[in-house]
C-alpha cells in the first residue's frame, strides 16, 4: 500500500513527464496513482497491483480451505466404515470442495495472478476499466463468502460440483442448498467475465508502444486467449444455473422431463462451460511456465509461434469435447465417436507445447532454482494426467470407469499437476516482484519434494482403486471390498501434500519478513515487469518503455528506450493499437472510486434476496441503479474532465 | 542469484533516453481507437453467447417435443412486431447520435438522446405487452418457460441500456458535456445496435418458430 498524501488537485494542467526527472517524476507520479491510506482509501482503490493482491490472496485462502475439506474426507476415508463424519456432511464437503475449488480457486487465481502481472508485462500503469477490476473482486469475494458462510450455517451445497438436475431440482433439493451452489455461480462467473474483457482490452490497447504482436510475452498471450475462453464458456453455465434457479424458484419447467423439459439440458449447458473450464485453468499454467523457462534456460523460448499457435488452437478445440463428460448418459454412436476424435485432437497442441518448453530447457544452461523444480513436477505430473485422459477419451473405458476413482485421480493428476504445480513455482518467481523479498529456496527445495512426493502418493493409488471398482463420493466403504489399504496410503500422501502446503505458507510468511532483498530484477529476466521496481511504484513505469524486442530487458541493456509526453499532473495513460501497439491516444485512467463497491453490495444483496423471492431482483434494481450512477457521472476531476 | 545476471535499470533512472514523444495525441477517440468500444464489444461476446445458447435451448426443447408449441396457439405476435419495427426503426436516429457525437455538436446530441431516450421507453412498454399476449405462463411447461426466458433476457438488455441512454441524456445538460463524453455517447450508440440486432433471432424464434 502506498503512504501518499491526499492528491495534489493544484497542478498546472499541462504538467508532463518531460518537465520533471528522476526522484521528482517519482514521487509525483507515485503521488497522483497512489492509493490512500485511510480505511475508505483502501477501499476505493483501483490499482490492478492492490486488487491483484487481494485477488491472489483470497484465491489462495480458498485454496486453503479447499485442502482442508479434502483432508477431512481423506481421514473420513482412510478406513472401511469409518465414522468420523456422516453421509450429510460428507456429501457437503465433497461439493464445497469442489465448488471451491473451481470457482473460487481454480478460475480466479489465473484471472488473479493476470490482473497484478498482465498491465506490467505490457508497460502500461493500470489495467483497462480499473473500477469494473475493483467491482469485481468484491463480488467474487461476496460470492466465496456466502457459499463458505452457508456452509458453517449447515446449508452448503450437497448437490456435487456440478449440481445435476434432478438430483439439484425442486423434487429432490428441498431446502436452500442448491439455491446456494446457484447463486455462487452467478457471483464468480460475474466477476470472472468482468476480468476477462479488462484483460482482452488491455492487451489489445494498452500494450506498450512497439509490442507488436509477435513481442507479446507468452504469458500474455496465454492469458489473452484464456480470456477469450472464459468470454465464451461462462455463459453457459450462469444460464444453466440461472435455469436452475428458475425450476427452483418460480416453477419453471426447463429441466423437467414431465412438462416438456429435459434433465440433460443441463448437462450440455454445464458441460459446454464445464470442459472449457479445464482450460481455463490450464492455460494460466501454461502461462507461468512459459514465464519461467527462459528465464532459468538462459534462452528465448523455442518455438513461440508455435506455442502461440498451440494455445489458440487449444482455444478453439476446447469448445469441442464437452460431452466426453457425457458419454454414460446413451447419447447416439456416431456423437461419441465425434467426441472421441475431437478429445484426442486436443493432444496435439498441447503435446506441441510440453515440447517446445523440453526443446528450450534442452538447449539452455537451466538454473536449478525452485520455480524450475516446480515446472519439472509439472511435466512429470500433467504428462501422467494427459496419459490418463486418452485412455478416458476412449467410449468403452470411460463407461467401465465412469464416476470411479480412476477419474479422480486421472482429473486431479491434470488440474493440480496443469495449475497448481506452475502455480506455486510462479509464486516463487514474482514474490520478489510482488513483495520486494526473495522466498527462501531452502524451504522451496523442502515443499517442492513434499507436495511432488505427497501428491503422486495420494493419487497414483486412486487409479488402481478406481480399477478395483471404488465410486467416486461415497462416504464410506465395506471391508470385503478390499480398499482399505489403498485408501489408506492415499490419506497418508494427501497428508504429506498438505504438509508440503504448510511449508509454502511458512515461506510466504517468513519470507516477506525476513527475505533477502530483491532489487528489481533478481533473476535477470527478459519481460517488463522486471523493469519496474520490486514492489513496483503506483504507476508501475516513471516512463512508458518503448519495446524492440520480445525480451526488451536482455535487448536493451543499456537500459530502456520510453515515450514521453504523458500527463504529470493526473492519470493518463497510451493507448495503442491493436496490431502493431501504435500510439493513438493520451487516454485518463480512472480515479479511486468507492463506488464499485457500493454497487458490489447492492449487486450482491440482490443476488443473496433473489434465492428467497424473485421480487429481490426488483427491489434491487433502484440501488444497484443508483451505485452504477455514481460510479460513471463525473466529479470534475481533472481524470474526468480531460 | 541475488546478483543480477542481466544488468538492467529500473525505470526512473536520469539517463533514460527519450525516444518517442507522446505529447502531440488527442486525449480520446472513437470507435476502435477507444478501449470502451473494445470493451463494449467484449461485452458483445458475452451476452451474444448467453444469447445463442438461449436461442440453442429453444430449438433443443423444440426438437425433443413432438409438438411445438405446447400450448393451443402459438403467440399473438403484434405487440413483437411493432416493437421489431420500431426497433429497426430506430437504427436510423441511433446512427444521427454516433455521427453527431462524432462531430461533438451538443445540440443535436442532446436531441438525440431526448429521441432515442423515448424510443426505448416505447419499446420497453411494448415488451411489457408482449408477455400479455404470449397465451402461455412461464410454469406452465416447458414451451412457456423457455418462451418467457428469451423475452425477458432482452428485456434486460433494453432496461439497460434505457438506463444508460437516460443518465448520459442527463448528463449531456450539464456541465460536463465535454470532450471525452461525446465518445461515451458514441459508444451508446454502438451498444444499442446490439441490443437491436439480437432481437431479430429471439422475435423470430418466439413468434415465427411456433407458427412453422
Amino acid at each position: 500500500m502506498s503512504d501518499a498524501a491526499p492528491l495534489p488537485r493544484d497542478l498546472p494542467r499541462d504538467l508532463r513527464d518531460t518537465d520533471l526527472d528522476g526522484p521528482a517524476l517519482s514521487e509525483r507520479l507515485a503521488r497522483i496513482w497512489g492509493t490512500g491510506r485511510g480505511v475508505i482509501a483502501r477501499l476505493s482503490s483501483v490499482d490492478h497491483k492492490v486488487i491483484g493482491r487481494r485477488y491472489i490472496a483470497t484465491a489462495f485462502l480458498f485454496l486453503f480451505l479447499g485442502g482442508l475439506t479434502a483432508i477431512v474426507m481423506r481421514l473420513q476415508l482412510a478406513r472401511p466404515e469409518n465414522g468420523l463424519v456422516g453421509p450429510d456432511t460428507y456429501n457437503q464437503l465433497f461439493t464445497m470442495h469442489g465448488s471451491t475449488m473451481m470457482f473460487l480457486f481454480g478460475v480466479p487465481i489465473g484471472e488473479a495472478m493476470a490482473v497484478y502481472l498482465v498491465p506490467l508485462m505490457v508497460g502500461t500503469r493500470n489495467i483497462a476499466f480499473p473500477r469494473l477490476n475493483a467491482f469485481s473482486y468484491w463480488v467474487y469475494l461476496s460470492g466465496g463468502l456466502f457459499l463458505w458462510i452457508s456452509f458453517l450455517l449447515n446449508i452448503g451445497p450437497d448437490v456435487g460440483w456440478f449440481a445435476y438436475v434432478p438430483l439439484s431440482g425442486p423434487e429432490y433439493s428441498p431446502g436452500k442448498r442448491a439455491d446456494v451452489w446457484a447463486q455462487m455461480i452467478t457471483f464468480t462467473e460475474l466477476s470472472g467475465l468482468a476480468v476477462a474483457v479488462e484483460i482482452i482490452v488491455t492487451v489489445l490497447k494498452q500494450r506498450a508502444p512497439g509490442m507488436t504482436l509477435d513481442r507479446i510475452p507468452l504469458f500474455v498471450w496465454a492469458l489473452f486467449v484464456n480470456s477469450f475462453i472464459i468470454v465464451f464458456a461462462l455463459p453457459a453455465v450462469m444460464l444453466a444455473s440461472t435455469f436452475l434457479i428458475l425450476d427452483r424458484l418460480i416453477g419453471t419447467q426447463l429441466f423437467n422431463p414431465a412438462e416438456g423439459g429435459d434433465a440433460l439440458l443441463f448437462q450440455h449447458l454445464f458441460w459446454f462451460f464445464g470442459h472449457p473450464e479445464v482450460y481455463i485453468i490450464f492455460l494460466p499454467g501454461t502461462a507461468f511456465v512459459s514465464a519461467i523457462i527462459p528465464t532459468f534456460a538462459r534462452r528465448e523460448i523455442f518455438g513461440y509461434l508455435a506455442l502461440v499457435l498451440s494455445l489458440i488452437a487449444t482455444g478453439f478445440l476446447s469448445f469441442g469435447l464437452w460431452v466426453h463428460h457425457m458419454f454414460t448418459t446413451g447419447l447416439p454412436q456416431l456423437g461419441a465417436a465425434f467426441f472421441t476424435a475431437s478429445s484426442m485432437l486436443i493432444a496435439i497442441p498441447n503435446g506441441l507445447q510440453i515440447f517446445c518448453w523440453i526443446a528450450t530447457l534442452w538447449d539452455g544452461r537451466p538454473v536449478w532454482r525452485t520455480p524450475l523444480l516446480f515446472v519439472c513436477g509439472f511435466f512429470f505430473v500433467f504428462v501422467a494426467g494427459g496419459l490418463s485422459g486418452i485412455m478416458l477419451a476412449s467410449v468403452p473405458i470411460d463407461t467401465q470407469v465412469h464416476d470411479t476413482y480412476f477419474v479422480v485421480a486421472h482429473f486431479h493428476y491434470v488440474l493440480i499437476g496443469g495449475n497448481v504445480f506452475p502455480l506455486l513455482g510462479a509464486i516463487y518467481y514474482w514474490f520478489p516482484k510482488f513483495t520486494g523479498r526473495l522466498m527462501s529456496e531452502r524451504l522451496g527445495r523442502w515443499n517442492f519434494w513434499l507436495v511432488f512426493v505427497g501428491f503422486n502418493v495420494a493419487f497414483f493409488p486412486m487409479h488402481i482403486s478406481g480399477l478395483m471398482g471404488m465410486p467416486r463420493r461415497v462416504y464410506t466403504y465395506g471391508p470385503e471390498m478390499g480398499w482399505g489399504d489403498l485408501q489408506m496410503l492415499s490419506t497418508a500422501g494427501a497428508l504429506v501434500l498438505f504438509s508440503g502446503f504448510l511449508v509454502f505458507f511458512w515461506n510466504v510468511a517468513a519470507s516477506l519478513r525476513r527475505g533477502d532483498i530483491a532489487g528489481p530484477n533478481p533473476w535477470g529476466a527478459g519481460t517488463l515487469e522486471w523493469a519496474a521496481a520490486s514492489p513496483p511504484a503506483p504507476q508501475n513505469f516513471d516512463r512508458i518503455p518503448l519495446v524492440t524486442h520480445r525480451e526488451p530487458l536482455w535487448a536493451e541493456r543499456a537500459g530502456l528506450p520510453v515515450a514521453t509526453g504523458l500527463s504529470a499532473a493526473y492519470r493518463e495513460l497510451v493507448v495503442t493499437s491493436v496490431a502493431e501497439a501504435e500510439p493513438q491516444l493520451r487516454e485518463a485512467s480512472p480515479e479511486p472510486s468507492i463506488w464499485p463497491l457500493v454497487a458490489a453490495l447492492a449487486v450482491g444483496a440482490t443476488f443473496i434476496g433473489s434465492i428467497f423471492t424473485p421480487h429481490a431482483v426488483l427491489w434491487g434494481l433502484p440501488p444497484i441503479a443508483a451505485a452504477l450512477t455514481g460510479w460513471f457521472w463525473p466529479k470534475g476531476t481533472p481524470e474526468d474532465e480531460a | 542469484m541475488n546478483a543480477p545476471v542481466t544488468e538492467t535499470r529500473p525505470s526512473g533512472a536520469d539517463e533514460q533516453r527519450n525516444a518517442y514523444d507522446l505529447s502531440r495525441l488527442p486525449t480520446y477517440g472513437f470507435g476502435a481507437k477507444s478501449p470502451m468500444w473494445w470493451g463494449t464489444l467484449g461485452f458483445f461476446a458475452i451476452e451474444g453467447m448467453g444469447f445463442a445458447l438461449a436461442l440453442g435451448t429453444y430449438l433443443y426443447l423444440l426438437q425433443l417435443n413432438p409438438s411445438w408449441p405446447l400450448a393451443p396457439a402459438p403467440p399473438d405476435h403484434w405487440a413483437g412486431t411493432l416493437n421489431t419495427v420500431l426497433l429497426l426503426a430506430s437504427l436510423w436516429p441511433n446512427r444521427v447520435a454516433d455521427r453527431n457525437a462524432r462531430r461533438q455538436d451538443l445540440g443535436r446530441v442532446r436531441r438525440d438522446l431526448i429521441v432515442m431516450s423515448l424510443v426505448g421507453l416505447a419499446s420497453v412498454t411494448l415488451r411489457l405487452y408482449e408477455f400479455t399476449g404470449l397465451g402461455v405462463s412461464w410454469d406452465q411447461n416447458a414451451y412457456g418457460s423457455i418462451t418467457w426466458v428469451l423475452l425477458a433476457l432482452h428485456l434486460t438488455h433494453l432496461v439497460t441500456d434505457v438506463g444508460d441512454t437516460l443518465v448520459l441524456a442527463a448528463l449531456m445538460f450539464t456541465r460536463h458535456a465535454t470532450g471525452k463524453r461525446f465518445s461515451d455517447v458514441g459508444d451508446n450508440a454502438f451498444y444499442w445496435y446490439f441490443v437491436v440486432l439480437s432481437w431479430l433471432p429471439i422475435y423470430l424464434a418466439v413468434y415465427w418458430l411456433p407458427r412453422w
